[in-house]
């Protein structure tokens, strides 16, 4: 990791302060996301993530520290760093009255791009939402919501996607999906950073994880170091329980496309 | 980035006004009350009132566009409180667009919206009886006067529809401006109001207003009434206005 990659960081994030009021949340946050890579801030709730998220997104100014996305400094080149990124925020951020096809529409016509219809329409066969797309999405699955929310972030191509808690209140069926999806992003050379209260998530779709406690990083590496942290694994023997989530899965026949990538472990399997 | 101000307020513009068309309830809520107003005031207490004048809903629409204006504009803070609530002014901040363009979209459909509802109020009002003889330039003036109360109390629902933190405080600014025009002379000439109430509504910007366009439907010469109305008109607007911007910086940051 010392000299894998020779190009410099998509995201750059130096000594970032934030306080709100007398509170404190960061005292000094470092870290560098690759290109092309999934970076996971996992912390707990009111651990920061999202005050990160926000900094990077220029809708909050730090109060020290400096970062930048895409080679543009967040608080003196705001532009140029919106034309970088997009953002999905903690509650999918689409619009309940429009359709899910306006919503893309919608965003298109704002981001510029040319002929927003056929953009809106290949997003929604690739997140497979064409037979909803002329429904509107107050009748939407938290699923489909979220996934609607992540299609939308894509248009016009930005290199960097933020999502902030993607599957925060999600079912598990419908977090499946929205892996899915994330993968779908990797797989493009979408920079992806990802802000999760689970180490399971963290685990499915990060190659880096940095935890943030206290309001500062205390631990940045793969799964495979942070796994080293801990004291070498004991080979014990327990009889594996299907998990009540293995249960329901299985029960409700799991049919999303995540089955192929392998990690959608139905207990019945094993 | 301000060279995409006109196509983004546009596009988000039509946004908002798909919103309106796709739940018209809110129009019909809006003329309602005032609706109702008029009927109460022209068929249960208006044989009651003497304004020296023959046709009470000619003396009455004036005050009752107003209370259409104020009840229109709750909805105005309601729309804004819901987009900030709901996350999606803040996916439309991150993005590279025209960011003030997202406040003038919501301020251009209100204007929308309260035609709307004037209009329908105004039909209602023939119904029952109303006949002007003013002219197109005095009607024009009249749809000038009411744009500039529209645009200046909507600024002012733009404060708590930006800064609330619930619904119901969105909207509930706009009871006092709805009451305002009962203590004016928008129901009852001011003259047999005892001292103090009189001064108040005499000297309060609902009473120049309705007496302009009251002598603007009748056909008569406007007095001094319409540049008290004005400055009102225009210093609620620019000190909305500021309030508005500095409640808006701090959401933005």
């Amino acid at each position: 990791m010392k000299t894998t990659s020779s190009q410099a960081p998509v995201i750059r994030v130096r000594g970032l302060e934030k306080s709100y009021k007398e509170l404190q949340v960061l005292r000094g946050v470092d870290f560098d996301v690759v290109k092309g890579s999934v970076f996971a801030l996992l912390g707990s709730n009111g651990a920061g993530k999202t005050t990160i998220v926000k900094i990077l997104a220029t809708l909050l100014k730090a109060d020290a520290g400096a970062a930048t996305v895409n080679g543009f400094d967040v608080a003196t080149q705001a532009g140029e760093v919106r034309e970088s990124f997009s953002l999905t925020g903690q509650f999918a951020a689409v619009d309940e009255i429009l359709t899910g096809r306006e919503n893309l529409v919608l965003v298109a016509k704002l981001r510029h791009v040319k002929d927003p219809g056929a953009v809106a329409d290949e997003l929604l066969g690739r997140f497979s939402l064409a037979d909803s797309g002329g429904r509107k999405v107050s009748g939407y699955s938290g699923g489909m919501r979220r996934r609607l929310d992540i299609s939308m972030s894509l248009i016009g191509n930005p290199p960097v996607i933020f999502l902030d808690e993607p599957t925060t209140g999600l079912d598990p069926q419908a977090r499946l999906e929205v892996w899915a999806a994330v993968r779908e992003l990797a797989a493009h050379g979408t920079t992806v950073l990802l802000t999760t209260q689970t180490l399971d998530e963290a685990e499915q779709l990060a190659d880096r994880i940095a935890i943030l406690h206290g309001g500062r990083i205390i631990v940045n590496g793969t799964l495979a170091q942070l796994k080293a942290l801990l004291p070498p694994a004991k080979v014990e023997y327990v009889e594996k329980q299907p998990t009540l989530e293995d249960v329901f899965l299985a029960l409700i026949g799991d049919t999303s496309k995540n089955g192929d990538a392998g990690d959608a472990s139905v207990g019945a399997k094993d | 980035m301000n060279k995409h101000f006109f196509g983004d307020t546009a596009v988000l513009l039509g946004r908002s006004l798909r919103h309106i068309s796709r739940s018209l309830d809110t129009i019909i809520t809006t003329t309602i009350m005032p609706i109702a107003f008029m009927l109460l005031f022209v068929y249960v207490f208006g044989g009651a009132i003497k304004t020296g004048t023959g046709n009470y809903v000619n003396y009455l629409l004036p005050g009752i566009l107003l209370i259409t204006i104020a009840s229109g504009i709750s909805y105005t803070a309601f729309r804004l409180f819901l987009d900030m609530k709901g996350g999606i002014f803040e996916r439309f901040q991150s993005m590279p667009i025209a960011r003030s363009s997202v406040l003038w979209a919501h301020v251009l459909t209100s204007l929308v919206a309260n035609l709307v509802s004037i209009v329908v109020v105004v039909l209602v009002a023939v119904l029952m009886g109303f006949r002007s003889p003013a002219g197109p330039m005095a009607w024009l003036a009249v749809a000038g006067i009411l744009l500039l109360v529209t645009l200046a109390l909507t600024w002012i629902a733009v404060i708590p529809g930006l800064s609330a933190t619930s619904a119901d405080g969105a909207s509930a600014f706009s009871y006092p401006i709805i009451f305002l025009p009962f203590i004016s002379s928008a129901f009852v000439p001011t003259a047999t109001m005892p001292g103090p109430v009189r001064w108040f509504a005499e000297n309060q910007p609902v009473t120049s207003i309705v007496n302009s366009i009251r002598e603007l439907f009748d056909g008569q010469a406007v007095g001094s009434d319409i540049w008290i109305a004005l400055a009102w008109c225009v210093g609620i607007l620019m000190v909305a206005y500021v309030f508005a911007m500095a409640a808006y910086r701090k959401k933005i940051a």
